[in-house]
This record gives C-alpha cells, sequence and structure tokens, in this order.
C-alpha cells in the first residue's frame, strides 16, 4: 500500500528542507511535542523574511526546546543551561546588522535564565527570543518549572505545585520588552506571522509559544496532546491589544491569545552607536 | 434546508486544489495533521513506517484544498501540500 | 579619538595597562560586571574601546559577561572580560563552554583573597587550581600571570595571540598588587607589535567541517554570516560540530582539546629566570610573588646560597618537563605564592622526589616578605 499514488521516487523534498540539517531528522523531539511545530514556524517565518540567510542566527540554551539551534541550517549555537540571551547579546552588540534568534524553553529562559532575560529587555536588545513554554522541565524528565500551574502535577511536585505560575506577557512587558505576543502551536499561521514581524522589526521581542508536553506533562495531569491541542482550540480567545496582566494561563477561564504589546523605543545597539560613534555614517 | 444562499457565480469559483505529500520516515504518528485536516482527508495507515509508527495516509485524495495546515502543524516536516491545476486534480 | 596603539611611556596601573595590552591586541569587544580589583580594566575598556569602533558592554553578572565575550567571539572579534575571584567563579561554566566549543577569547582575573567574598581589595594568589580546574570535566587552557604592569601590557597581547592561534580561552592571571599598583609601562610602536588572527578557512564551504583540525591540530574558525552555517554546541559534538552522544566521539573531541595544547607546548609555554644557571636553589614563582623570589635570591646568595628564581610567566599548561630535568640537577624548589599549596604541589609533583620541594605560602592579603623564603633556605638547606 502506497501513502501516495503520485508519491514521486526520490524522497520528497519538504518546502523547509533548505533551513533545516535534514542529516540530524528526525529530531529528538517526543510524539505529540509542540516544539517541532514552533520551530518549522519560525522557520517559515525566516523565509518569509525574504532577508539572505547569513543574515540570521539562532541561539539557543539547554532543554528540549533549545535543542532547535542543532537543526536549523544557519549559523547556530547551543549555548549553556540559561545563557543563550547573554551570548546572543554579544553577538547582536559586535554584529548589530545580524537578526538575532533566541529559541529556547520556560525553564531555561525563565528560572535559570531569567535575570538575563529582564535586562536583556530593560535595555531593549535587538533580539527575537521565542519561548517554547510546554510548563516543564521536559528534558529532565517533567519537574515542576516556573511556568507550571498551580497545583499542577510534576515528579518534584506529585501532590501538585504550591506556588504560582509566571505570567509571561507581563513580565515581559514590565522588563520593557517592546513586543509581546502569545501564541500555541494550534494557532501556526498567526504565530508564524508573529515571529516574521518580530524579526522584522526593532527591538527586545517576546513571542511565548504554548505547547503540549505529552511525555512528561500531560501524562502527570491526565492531558492527552490532541486534548492539550483542544484547550488551544476552545479555551483561548484572541485579543491583540490586551492587557499582559490578563495573560496568566488559566484554561479554566480562558487563556488571552494575541499581541500585547508592539511599541518603539530605541534599541541598545543604536543607543550604542549613537553615544559612541557619532562621526558613522550610519 | 440550509438557510444560506448560494452565490450566484458558485459555479466560476476555482476551488485550489492541492496534492498532499508525506514523508513517512519522518512521520511520529502524533495525528495532529488528521485531527485538525478542516477537510478531514487524512487518517491513519495501517503500515508501520521504519520507526514503528503508523504514518497518514490520503484517504480522499481530491478534495485537499492545498491549505498548508497539516504542512504547518506538523512537528517532523514530514507532511507538505502543493497546488495542483484543477485539471490535473480531476483525472 | 585616540589610536589603538597608544605609544610612549606611560604610568599607569596594571588593570589600565592590561586594557591597553587588549587594545594594542586588537580586542574590539568587552563583556564585564563591576568587582573589585578588577573594575578599572572594565571601566578602561568602557572608554577605550568606542576609539578603536569596538564595543563595551556591561552585563547583568559575571555569568553574562562571560557568555556575552562567547558569543561577540564568533562574529570574528578578538573579545575579553576581566573579573576577580567571586566573579571567575560564576564564569566556570562558560569557560568550560569555551574550551568545548573551541571559542578564542581572554578572561583576566585579578586575584583578591578568598574563599566566598575573602578580602576583596586586597592581594592573593588562591584561585591557580581553579583556573587549571574551575570548570568541570578534563580539558586544557592556557593561563598567563603577569608580574607587573608592563608585563600586564605584554602578557595581554600573548593571551590574545595565543587565544587566537590555538582556537583556546586564555587566563590572564593577575593578583590585586599587580592590578594596582603604577609603574612605568612602555608602549611601543604598533610596527612592533605582533599579532596573530585566528586561523580561517578556506574551500569549498559544502564540505567544510567545524572541528577538522589543520596542521597543527587547531581547525580554522569562520564567523557567523561566513555563509558555512556552523553549528556550534557545548554538547559532545563530532568534527562537523553535530551533537554526538559516543563515547568514541568523547574521545576524539577531548583528544583535539587536549592535543593542540600539549602538542605546542614549546611554543606556549613560557618562563623568566634569574640566576638560575649554577643554582642549586630554585625559588619558582609567578605573579607579584616574583619579586619576593628576586629580592630573596640576591639575599641568598649574599649569603652564599646558589639561589635562582625560575619565573612562571605561562602557567598552565605547566612547565613539567622543565621542572623535572630542573629537579635532577638541584637541591630543591621552593614556590613563593599567595595561596597554601597551589603551584607547589605541581612543583612537588614533577620534581618527583629528584629535588625537594618547599612552599613559602600566605593565607592571602599581602605580599610575602623575602625574609620568609630567607627562614626557609636556611632551616631546609645547609648553610654553605
Amino acid at each position: 500500500m502506497t501513502t501516495n499514488p503520485k508519491k514521486p521516487a526520490r524522497q520528497p523534498e519538504h518546502p523547509l528542507d533548505d533551513l533545516i540539517r535534514t542529516d540530524r531528522i528526525p529530531h529528538i523531539w517526543c510524539p505529540g511535542c509542540g516544539i517541532g511545530t514552533a520551530f518549522s514556524s519560525c522557520l517559515s517565518a525566516i523565509k518569509a523574511t525574504g532577508l539572505p540567510y547569513n543574515r540570521f542566527t539562532m541561539v539557543s540554551g539547554i532543554g528540549c526546546s533549545a535543542r532547535g539551534a542543532g537543526y536549523i541550517k544557519l549559523d547556530s549555537f547551543h549555548t549553556t543551561h540559561g545563557r543563550a540571551i547573554p551570548f546572543a547579546s554579544g553577538i547582536k552588540m559586535a554584529r548589530p546588522d545580524l537578526k538575532v534568534i533566541v529559541f529556547s524553553g520556560d525553564g531555561d529562559l525563565f528560572a535559570i535564565g531569567g535575570n538575563h532575560f529582564i535586562h536583556a529587555a530593560r535595555r531593549n536588545m535587538d533580539l527575537t527570543v521565542i519561548c517554547v513554554n510546554n510548563l516543564t522541565y521536559g528534558m529532565t524528565g517533567g519537574q515542576v518549572a516556573a511556568t507550571t500551574p498551580n497545583m499542577a502535577k510534576s515528579t518534584t511536585t506529585p501532590l501538585g505545585n504550591p506556588d504560582a505560575p509566571f505570567n509571561l506577557p507581563l513580565l515581559a512587558y514590565a522588563a520593557g520588552a517592546t513586543y509581546v505576543a502569545r501564541w500555541t502551536i494550534l494557532h501556526t499561521r498567526d504565530l508564524t506571522t508573529a515571529i516574521n514581524e518580530a524579526i522584522l522589526r526593532k527591538g527586545f521581542s517576546f513571542i511565548e509559544v504554548l505547547s503540549p508536553c505529552p511525555v512528561n506533562y500531560g501524562r502527570r495531569n491526565k492531558e492527552k496532546p490532541i486534548d492539550t491541542l483542544r484547550l488551544y482550540q476552545d479555551r483561548t480567545i484572541i485579543k491583540n491589544g490586551a492587557d499582559p496582566v490578563k495573560a496568566d494561563i488559566d484554561f479554566g477561564k480562558g487563556v488571552v491569545l494575541g499581541t500585547f504589546i508592539d511599541i518603539d523605543r530605541s534599541t541598545c545597539d543604536d543607543r550604542y552607536c549613537e553615544i559612541h560613534r557619532p562621526c558613522s555614517d550610519d | 434546508m440550509a438557510f444560506w444562499r448560494v452565490p450566484l457565480d458558485a459555479q466560476e469559483i476555482q476551488i485550489t486544489r492541492g496534492e498532499v505529500h508525506i514523508i513517512d520516515d519522518r512521520c511520529k504518528g502524533c495525528g495532529y495533521c488528521i485531527e485538525f485536516c478542516p477537510k478531514d482527508i487524512l487518517q491513519f495507515s495501517d503500515r508501520f513506517n521504519r520507526k514503528g509508527y503508523h504514518p497518514p495516509v490520503v484517504a480522499r485524495p481530491g478534495e485537499c484544498v492545498n491549505c498548508h495546515y497539516c504542512e504547518i502543524i506538523c512537528p517532523e516536516f514530514a507532511i507538505y501540500s502543493v497546488e495542483v491545476h484543477p485539471a490535473t486534480a480531476l483525472k | 579619538m585616540k589610536p589603538a596603539v597608544l605609544t610612549g611611556e606611560h604610568y599607569i596601573t596594571g588593570d589600565v595597562a592590561c586594557a591597553e595590552g587588549a587594545i594594542a591586541a586588537g580586542c574590539t569587544f568587552f563583556g564585564g560586571y563591576p568587582i573589585t580589583p578588577a573594575t578599572e580594566i572594565a571601566e578602561h575598556m568602557a572608554e577605550r574601546l568606542p576609539d578603536v569602533g569596538g564595543t563595551f558592554l556591561q552585563m547583568e553578572d559575571e555569568i553574562a559577561a562571560i557568555a556575552s565575550i562567547l558569543g561577540a567571539a564568533w562574529t570574528g572579534a578578538k573579545t575579553m572580560t576581566a573579573t576577580s575571584g567571586p566573579g571567575f567563579s560564576l564564569m566556570m561554566e562558560n569557560l568550560g563552554l569555551a574550551v568545548c566549543t573551541e571559542t578564542p577569547c581572554v578572561i583576566v582575573d585579578v586575584q583578591r583573597t578568598g574563599p566566598s567574598t575573602g578580602l576583596p581589595t586586597m592581594t592573593g594568589q588562591a584561585d591557580m587550581m581553579q583556573a587549571r580546574w574551575g570548570s568541570h570535566g578534563d580539558y586544557e587552557l592556557i593561563a598567563l600571570a603577569p608580574s607587573s604592569p608592563q608585563d600586564c601590557f605584554y602578557q595581554t597581547i600573548r593571551a590574545f595571540n595565543l587565544s587566537e592561534k590555538y582556537r583556546v580561552p586564555v587566563l590572564i592571571m593577575a593578583d590585586e598588587i599587580v592590578g594596582h599598583m603604577s609603574e612605568k609601562v612602555v608602549i611601543p610602536e604598533p610596527g612592533r607589535i605582533k599579532l596573530v588572527n585566528r586561523p580561517k578557512p578556506t574551500g569549498r564551504k559544502d564540505r567544510f567541517k567545524l572541528y577538522e583540525p589543520g596542521p597543527n591540530g587547531v581547525a580554522p574558525m569562520p564567523a557567523i554570516g561566513d555563509g558555512y552555517n556552523i553549528h556550534v554546541t557545548g554538547l559532545t559534538h563530532d568534527e562537523r560540530g553535530y551533537p554526538s552522544m559516543t563515547v568514541e566521539a568523547q574521545e576524539q573531541m577531548l583528544a583535539r582539546i587536549k592535543n593542540k595544547i600539549r602538542d605546542n607546548l614549546d611554543d606556549i609555554i613560557t618562563t623568566e629566570s634569574y640566576r638560575l644557571e649554577d643554582a642549586d636553589i630554585v625559588i619558582v614563582s609567578y605573579g607579584i610573588s616574583v619579586r619576593t623570589g628576586l629580592a630573596a635570591v640576591d639575599r641568598a646568595r649574599a649569603l652564599g646560597y646558589r639561589a635562582g628564581l625560575l619565573q612562571l610567566v605561562t602557567v598552565w599548561p605547566f612547565p613539567e618537563a622543565l621542572i623535572r630535568e630542573i629537579a635532577g640537577r638541584v637541591k630543591g624548589f621552593i614556590t613563593v605564592e599567595i595561596n597554601l599549596g597551589q603551584v607547589h604541589h605541581e612543583v612537588e609533583r614533577c620534581a618527583g622526589g629528584l629535588a625537594a620541594a618547599h612552599l613559602v605560602g600566605h593565607a592571602g592579603g599581602r605580599i610575602i616578605h623575602p625574609d620568609k623564603v630567607l627562614e626557609c633556605i636556611e632551616k631546609e638547606f645547609a648553610r654553605p
């Protein structure tokens, strides 16, 4: 039985194959994991900019999402846990013409790397930070994260998480990010548009992508991957310009998606240039 | 009985037709493409791929409208669609 | 705008000399975080880097500081950070990343006294073993120890050259006295400063392998945007740079990291000596303690002892062969260092029982008085 009657003899090419290290596919992400979708969306967004690929670089930290940097066929850096943003800041400030994308997870960016995140946002470092938020530490087996909902089960909170999670859009906005959006992997088109916008604009852009972790979060919280996607479909409210204060993740009352913040503010590299290179032509 | 009228030019509007390509061995069988295909044209196949998953199969090839949703929801770069000329699609 | 090389005679501190050495060596990026007694390096870099079109970035902590210089290094820039004990501890994880990804960069540790916050404004040399082994795992790196402001200038240039040549982080293990002391520093004409730049790849981009060693064991290094589509990871990786979770890849990677240093020891290791030719008591010293050693040699000679000084300019990799060779013809070594025994243990190991090895150390906070060395000589060696 053939899966497609018109299947060509040779291995067909996926439209994103030119941006993927196909020799490293299949990737490590589990069946039903949404990181691949978020990653694919990011690649589509890069492609849609029409910019030469050598103007991009991707930096990631450690964790499941952070493995993304290893699959993109661009100059890419898989750094230490939590340190993607300062590594990326070094690249950006040394080569301001580059489009620097940080692709990492919630644990990496907001627990161990939280301090770097708020400072890069404060300075409006011209980075596109994509945070795949799967509500847990996936790679290490499902421990409680800074984003795990209250009372959710994890291997280190077997009776339920006693703590409150971060509201990431609010955190980003409060710290000074100039573009803040949230989508889910189900809202792939909006996500791709958001990443594309974020890449093309200047300033610290933050995009939170809600994504299922069926193996290490879903399994312990009675959520099959399709259930999680159904939640994304049924229990989300798209509201651009919404107040980030109302962006806490509570599927009971509905999770707000959309572009929360899109404002102009001079960036770290622009200001450095203005102050220190008054004679330069650009 | 339908409560809406059929547009007068309904016969003249060309619906885009697509053809789904599946790279079987990349599939991990999450089923997202099958679940969220707006035209419901995909289903799990009976066969196993190299990794032991059931990749999707196009059950109703003529009904793809080339919306690319399977392509963009797939976490594995394992499925995509290309536009086909309506004349070709009918054959 | 001042030029990169401020040719002439200056009366400056070791910290400032170190910063000037960096600028003269072609450093265009500094990521830092304030810490006594290394802050002046950051301050001077903040002032000077714009002169040469470079960028100074003060980060939110030392972890970010070293991360930023590693990122910037991959854009093709020569990069540096400077810190002291507590910050040096924070940098250890990314120091390992620099070693593993073979990223050239220079890290200055103006040592103060530890453990913990210790005596922030007072000298010490107790980070020497941390410099060698502070990050987890096996690795090789290079550490230089300047003994004066003038030495700070030259050793910083040398640190950049070695780091570019061998694609390895190079540590400058200064100390509070060297860093804060003002002395005459002579900066030569730019033409007299020899600079080394990292090997760049040539040949076909589609066949390029990021970690395929060149003739001296060092792989050529492209920059971001050169079109090589490099992947750089701290995971164990193969020659393509791709993660490879195998014992073979681990062996191959570590062999490359070790061999590029181990096979070029003659080029990397430098030492200085004073009255060493006929000596049978060898004072081994580095950094500010060299001054203690120099004074002690002269005083011991005046008493009739045949003392000499061996100054370790390169501390890591350790001059094992040299110590072993000297051990065969002398009575003993006295290592003078402001700690309770670190390099001393290396000297003892390399002497291998062929010669005695003694330590004149101190818990930190001040330079060791030459009298302490004399006491040791008189106690341990027969009066001539």
